[in-house]
């Protein structure tokens, strides 16, 4: 997967025949365009550039109403007031640029040109006897610290869509109709996708996901489908109003010399906090790819043996926080297990299974 | 139950644990007859496999009825006296079909963390860390046996426990020692390592026609089992390894070289303390010495067969030796499934009884002192086999 080029962008290239053959509401090609436009940022780029638009409003009015006590709290007591009711003046600027326009962008770069004045003359201010060390240092790293934030918004904002991406891939020993079947049967990913709770089907082509979010969080959305084509792709994207945007591709291809199905997954989303939650995300050992790598892995577990597989190390699932000791786990571990889905593999598949058939076989 | 749990360095414990319960529908529960000690079981003692938790259940060689099958469970029956093989394959995947079960695709759950350390995923295997799935082992009262229809093999009642145990590994994994050393009528093995499976490679290598198996070793009841065996014998702390070959196969060396030692090798020679050195700053996680003395002394065009286990990188390879010299290196875990059947039919033909090997008997309570005596290679021992229904006495062993 090309990473300059949005998921529905590919799979607009890939599948245009067959949505042309498509009765559907849906635009697939501006749909994917659309979305594919470099420069359209993200919900969680934009609520944050909000935010910090409201934080130059507010700090602009102090420094313009209050100079002299923004000054003896950043420890420079002997600082011109002229001056910092001037930076008030920037501040104010920077907020309306930032609620004034459709896109926030220049609003919040023009913050991160104002931030590195503001650590100048902060620095520029060590340098004077009069101060008080202490709380200048704590005024800079306060600044430091909201350069940051306007540095990562900015960039998320140039860059467009700065979701998270994640690609997997596995070979599964069935044809690549079966597996199609199977993952077009959307009510089946909660079996195997272990962040997934449930997918209903709306009708028309939508359907409404449930999954677990980071923290215990439950995020909702629904989505439709934008290409779907039998045997070798399927794609979809949420909808408005979605908690975690999102977008998706399946693609199957059949395998050489009867070795079955190559599936090929990418799954593009923004996430639940922003980029700062994806990276505490990851410090938990959630990191995407490898969720994606193991909820295929269960895939092909289902698809080949009728169920998924577990061990006892596994029984809450594969992470490297969620090992338990390779022992038999207690009565209390296994009633909890049950309530985890995909995991216990007690319920799954057997159905499945007596009907499957086998390649190679 | 009872079971035998990893805590750590040399720290084993049998302690209660709860008893298997069925997780998946293909799973059996197995009351385990006997279990007994591998010498791969030896590098997690001493501390060198990764990703070992405290209280994982050790062991992976063990037999025993069936008691309990879950609902998709159609060859086996509670009551079936079954031999569990090690590793844990799913029979549907593409290397099952392809008989290369050792690689199945679907028995490891934890595929990847095996993925981290070697690129790809093995199968699941038995008390034998979480990188290999995190299964609880054998070295219990009983097992949670997982795909119960590929692995576990029905052994008549006839033959004693001794006899079959060893399906459950050491006999397979020392015959695909042998049989990927491809024997020719006339052909030379030499053999590093005289532990279990190593004493089943001399065996099996004569049993497909080899005529010479040439043992290397240093620990006297071992060498002395290999002869028993029909191998003349080399004592590495007593003579230079590779002049002796040179000397007994007229300069040539060995046809073919099989390395049953792995990556806990010992050396009378500064290679080792550099080794160890390194092993023990995790600098390297193996030991190479015997893979790198047989590839120095294996025939030009020969083949190595490295059976013994090695964990993650080595260092000082001879890829010179290996590339110039035309020679052909075969390796993996046993493909146990392809080789049960018919290795039971050679028992039942009395072509081999692999309760030869056997050296101690022990209460399931005892592994600790089983452990430490297999470790130490005291007491002559060799191999330790453990009987979960012997009541333990406290005082060691009975013979």
């Amino acid at each position: 997967m090309n990473s300059e080029r949005s998921i529905l962008q590919n799979d607009a290239d890939r599948s245009s025949t067959r949505d042309r053959q498509r009765t559907s509401s849906y635009d697939v090609e501006s749909h994917a365009t659309e979305r594919a436009k470099p420069g359209l940022p993200s919900a969680s780029a934009k609520k944050l550039a909000r935010g910090l638009g409201w934080f130059s409003v507010g700090l602009g009015l102090a420094e313009l109403l209050a100079p002299r006590a923004i000054a003896n709290i950043s420890g420079v007591p002997n600082a011109r007031t002229g001056l910092i009711r001037l930076y008030g003046l920037r501040e104010l600027a920077a907020g309306v640029m930032i609620f004034a326009q459709d896109n926030p962008t220049a609003g919040v770069w023009s913050r991160v040109a104002g931030d590195a004045l503001d650590l100048a003359s902060l620095g520029a201010a060590a340098r004077s006897p009069n101060v008080n060390k202490g709380r200048l240092a704590f005024a800079t790293a306060n600044v430091v610290a909201v350069t940051a934030l306007d540095v990562m918004c900015a960039r998320q904002l140039t860059n467009g869509h700065h979701g998270i991406h994640a690609k997997a891939s596995c070979m599964i020993n069935r044809d690549p109709d079966e597996v199609y079947q199977f993952w077009r049967t959307f009510e089946n990913l909660p079996r195997f996708m272990r962040h997934l709770q449930s997918v209903e089907n709306l009708g028309d082509d939508r359907y409404h996901w449930v999954a677990k979010g980071p923290a215990g969080m439950q995020v909702e959305w629904d989505a439709t489908i934008i290409a779907d084509d039998p045997g070798k792709v399927i794609t979809w994207r949420s909808l408005e109003n979605a908690d975690v945007d999102n977008a998706g591709a399946v693609r199957f291809e059949r395998a050489p010399g009867g070795r079955g199905t190559i599936l090929k997954v990418n799954i593009e989303y923004n996430p639940v906090g922003g980029v700062l939650g994806a990276a505490v995300a990851k410090l938990f050992g959630e990191e995407p790819e490898q969720q994606l790598d193991d909820d295929l892995r269960r895939f092909k577990q289902v698809l080949e043996v009728g169920e998924v597989v577990v061990s006892d190390a596994t029984l809450f699932g594969t992470g490297y926080f969620e090992q338990r000791p390779a022992q038999p786990a207690s009565a209390d571990e296994l009633e909890r297990a049950e309530k985890l889905p995909s995991q216990t593999g007690t319920n799954y598949g057997s159905d499945y299974r007596a009907e499957g058939r086998m390649m190679q076989e | 139950m009872r079971a035998n749990c990893w805590y750590g360095k040399t720290d084993v414990r049998v302690e209660e644990v709860p008893d298997p319960q069925i997780l998946n529908q293909q799973d059996a529960i197995v009351k385990i007859s006997s279990t007994a000690i591998c010498g791969s079981d030896l590098h997690m003692y001493n501390g060198f496999i990764p990703t070992m938790k405290a209280g994982d259940v050790l062991g992976h060689e063990f037999m025993g009825e069936v008691v309990e099958v879950g609902r998709e469970v159609r060859n086996l029956k509670i009551g079936d006296r079954v031999v569990v093989p090690f590793t844990i394959s799913c029979g549907k995947c593409g290397f099952c079909r392809a008989q290369a079960f050792s690689l199945c695709e679907n028995s490891n759950p934890n595929a990847w963390l095996a993925e981290k350390l070697l690129g790809h995923a093995t199968c699941g295997i038995f008390g034998y860390s979480h990188m290999t799935g995190g299964f609880a082992g054998g070295q219990a009262e009983y097992a949670r046996v997982p795909f119960a229809d590929v692995g576990p093999i029905k052994v008549p009642k006839d033959l004693p426990d001794e006899q079959v145990l060893f399906l459950s590994d050491i006999y397979p994994t020392g015959y695909m020692g042998a049989e990927m050393c491809n024997i020719q009528p006339g052909d030379t093995i030499a053999i590093w390592g005289c532990g279990p499976v190593g004493q089943f490679s001399i065996r099996c290598a004569f049993l497909l026609g080899a005529e010479r198996v040439i043992a290397i070793d240093k620990v006297p009841e071992r060498l002395q089992m290999a002869e028993q065996g029909g191998a003349e014998t080399i004592n590495y702390e007593e003579e230079n390894v590779y002049e002796k070959l040179m000397d007994m196969t007229g300069g040539r060396g060995p046809d073919s070289c099989i390395d049953d030692v792995g990556m806990e090798a010992h050396a009378p020679a500064p290679i080792f303390a550099y080794d160890r050195i390194k092993q023990a700053l995790m600098l390297e996680t193996d030991r190479p010495h015997a893979l790198r003395e047989a590839i120095m002394c294996c025939k030009n065009g020969g083949t190595i067969s490295v059976i013994g286990v090695y964990a993650g990188f080595d260092d000082k390879f001879p890829m010179g030796s290996v590339m110039q010299r035309s020679l052909t290196i075969k390796t993996g875990q046993a493909h146990m499934q392809r080789y049960m059947r018919p290795l039971l039919e050679m028992i039942e033909n009395g072509d081999i009884d692999p309760s030869f090997v056997v050296t101690h008997r022990l209460p399931l309570d005892e592994a600790p002192h089983g452990y430490d005596i297999f470790k130490n290679k005291r007491d002559n021992c060799i191999k330790v086999v453990l009987k979960p229904d012997w009541a333990g006495n406290g005082n060691g062993y009975v013979h």
